[in-house]
């Protein structure tokens, strides 16, 4: 059973977005790193074991053309096999820097021009995930860059747009370990509720599209070999990404999920959501039927507090960290 | 964020306004006549078609200080007059009402009912007054051309752009506090029972399905709150059953209407970083002034109608002490226009500046932030 343990005060309160937390854990030096979207600026914080904060750094979105302070849209560390990055999306591009924050090492400018002139759409980047070596990242448009990164330096090339989304990204996930049956390895979310399951060989292919009917897809994970889906009506859905067959349905939350974490080592997925309640579940597969399983461990409420990020801690899942829209905090919660 | 927010922030903190001037002229008293002429004044100038036509083009939300000079205009739009400090009250109870609201809405979509009801009651403040009528109803027709074929994602965006507009404010408002909606540490209750949003299930249910689609199991699990399905949606039409109460009135006569900004903010440095930046954006805000008022007409009292001052407090030394006591950080500067270097452009701005200004009236007290009328003034 998780219960809640000594949280981390924030400089600045967490802005009403989804996914926004992000965690690296460092086994070796026994640091967690969390990072907190807060509006024009994004925190950075380095924990010590039992929530004792150490340092923490902010960061800003680059000025660029255009009336008011850019927002930062998402950040997110990237644990490629050879490195880490921190990748930071904004109304006006995409930064990437060393792990710590300390120097950034790559700059790609959104190019407002692709927007149609008289365009009602804003323009921004959302959604970050690695695959393997490169990094990939949405658009407002629907397309998803992938960049390829080096060993090491700040020698990184954008090698592909992919264009299957008709509507803004929202969130890209990818396979955390190699599956035997399964070649899908990343899976893209967007506002329409539409995931696309790709293929990252040397160049992307997608294998399967799954609609979502008009309900946006916040958050989206990918386990086993399965596509583990949040949703803007509360839904939480697993599919087979092979096929995009429907495997399980949960009535979740009674708001938009804001986010989903996988603890893959124990097979366990997070929750949270708008409605001020993050939901533990275990997930299984049924060897002979081939069916997959959800069973439900424990939800918490955090009062008067509509959720906005949510991230296990470590690989164990033994421990758990959330934000919430307003709070200048970020509560955590441990079952150790 | 989203580039269709301003007109829906716009027309919901100008209904909040509205509310409360309505409930402020009748406590104190304020000669029916002259309470609707000043009621119609405003709404006048609120759904001026050129003015409304300019809001609804896609754009970025500016800052809090443009959009306050906004309502500064907006409230003077007619024989009334407020003191700085009423007007810093009048500004704090519109605006976390609204954020209220927002932050209760069950579905980003519903935001759209929350304006529908604030113009609803609107109409009925001005209902003996038919070209007014039809002037708000042109302006209804024009949302649902606008916001009828947004999809559920835009509207998220919509939200979460209000949200952020919104973040860090944390003004205890009586009203609320009485009614248990917000705490005594100025955050909004939010509830964990009632009904769900339209379009979402009743949590506690996990479904599983074979690779035939095939329902094979079904368990209920402990949600933690209490929800009930939701009985119907509500209207998106120019008439029609809102269901949503959120936006409707909730000041009535005797309702209290004070505020508590003493204690308020303790998260210091978000705030203070806002106002002590250099604004290099002062240039584009004053052109997004000038765009939009530009369009404002402001009608000028005939000379036999006197104006009057309207307290938003209880007393005049209770005003008096609130504009002392006012913390920092929650005050609330207006677009300082000497930024700008372009001479031509304040000509211009002066011109239409100028139209604003009423004549024969008592310079009230300037704002710790230069008033925008008294540097026209001067020019």
């Amino acid at each position: 059973m998780f219960r809640r343990e000594r949280s981390i005060p924030l400089r600045g309160s967490a802005a009403a977005l989804g996914n926004n937390l992000s965690v690296l854990h460092l086994p070796v030096c026994n640091l967690t790193h969390f990072a907190v979207v807060h509006g024009p600026s994004a925190q950075l914080l380095s924990v010590a074991p039992e929530g004792v904060p150490l340092a923490q750094r902010q960061l800003h979105a680059k000025e660029g053309p255009g009336v008011s302070s850019p927002l930062i849209t998402q950040v997110h560390w990237c644990v490629l096999p050879f490195r880490v990055l921190l990748v930071l999306t904004s109304h006006r591009g995409i930064q990437m820097y060393e792990s710590d924050g300390s120097v950034m090492v790559y700059w790609h400018a959104l190019d407002s021009r692709d927007a149609s002139p008289d365009s009602a759409q804003a323009v921004f980047a959302r959604g970050i995930a690695s695959c393997g070596h490169f990094i990939c990242v949405g658009m407002w448009s629907g397309r998803v860059l992938v960049f390829d990164i080096p060993l090491k330096g700040p020698n990184i090339v954008l090698s592909e747009e992919l264009a299957a989304h008709p509507a803004s990204v929202t969130d890209i996930a990818s396979q955390p370990a190699q599956e035997p049956d399964c070649i899908a390895d990343v899976v893209t979310a967007d506002d329409s509720g539409l995931l696309c399951v790709w293929w990252s060989g040397p160049e992307f292919k997608l294998l399967t599209r799954i609609p979502g009917f008009g309900v946006p897809c916040n958050s989206v994970q990918l386990w086993k070999g399965i596509v583990a889906a949040g949703y803007g009506n509360g839904q939480v859905r697993l599919y087979e990404a092979n096929t995009g067959a429907l495997h399980v349905q949960i009535n979740a939350h009674a708001r938009a999920v804001c986010a989903l974490d996988l603890a893959p080592g124990v097979d366990k997925l997070l929750s949270a959501a708008e409605d001020t309640f993050v939901h533990i579940w275990k997930l299984s597969k049924s060897t002979e039927s081939g069916c997959t399983e959800v069973e439900h461990c424990q939800g918490e409420c955090v009062p008067d507090t509509q959720l906005c990020g949510a991230r296990f801690c470590d690989p164990s899942g033994s421990s758990f960290a959330v934000t919430g829209y307003d709070l200048t905090e970020i509560l955590r919660f441990s079952s150790a | 964020m989203s580039v269709r927010t301003l007109p829906l922030l716009f027309l919901n903190l100008g209904g909040e306004m509205l509310y409360i001037l309505d409930q402020r002229l009748r406590a104190q008293n304020i000669p029916g006549d002259k309470a609707r002429r000043v009621l119609h004044d405003i709404v006048l100038t609120m759904f001026n078609k050129s003015f409304i036509e300019e809001l609804l083009k896609p754009q970025e939300l500016y800052s809090k200080k443009a959009l306050r000079t906004i309502y500064d205009r907006l409230a003077h739009a007619s024989i009334m007059r407020l003191n700085q400090a009423s007007m810093d009250k009048l500004y704090d109870l519109m605006t976390m009402a609204l954020k209220y609201q927002v932050l209760l809405c069950p579905r980003p979509k519903d935001v759209l009912l929350v304006t529908y009801n604030h113009l609803d009651a609107i109409k009925g403040l001005i209902h003996d007054n038919p070209p007014l009528l039809h002037l708000v109803d042109e302006t209804f027709r024009q949302l649902i051309e606008v916001y009828g074929c947004l999809s559920a994602g835009e509207f998220q965006l919509i939200r979460q752009t209000l949200l952020t507009f919104f973040q860090d404010l944390h003004i205890r408002v009586s009203i609320f506090l009485k009614d248990k909606v917000q705490n005594s540490n100025g955050r909004f209750v939010l509830p964990v029972t009632g009904p769900v949003p339209w379009g979402t299930e009743v949590p506690g249910l996990i479904r599983m399905f074979n690779s035939k689609g095939e329902e094979v199991r079904r368990v209920k699990f402990p949600h933690g709150g209490n929800y009930v399905i939701a009985p119907k949606e509500g209207s998106f039409e120019v008439y029609g059953d809102r269901v949503l109460k959120l936006g409707t009135n909730m000041y009535s006569v005797n309702r209290p209407m004070e505020t508590h900004t003493s204690g308020t903010s303790k998260n210091l440095a978000s705030q203070t970083q806002q106002s002590i930046a250099p604004n290099p954006l002062a240039k584009e805000e004053l052109n997004f002034l000038a765009r939009l008022m530009g369009g404002m007409e402001i009608t000028k009292p005939s000379g036999s109608e006197p104006g009057f001052r309207l307290n938003l407090f209880t007393t005049d030394e209770e005003e008096e002490q609130a504009a002392l006591t006012r913390p920092e950080e929650l005050s609330h500067e207006v677009v300082n226009i000497q930024a700008t270097q372009d001479q031509q452009r304040n000509q211009e701005l002066a011109r239409i500046m100028g139209e604003f200004d009423v004549k024969d009236q008592p310079r009230w007290s300037a704002s710790k932030g230069d008033d925008l009328l008294a540097m026209m003034d001067e020019l």
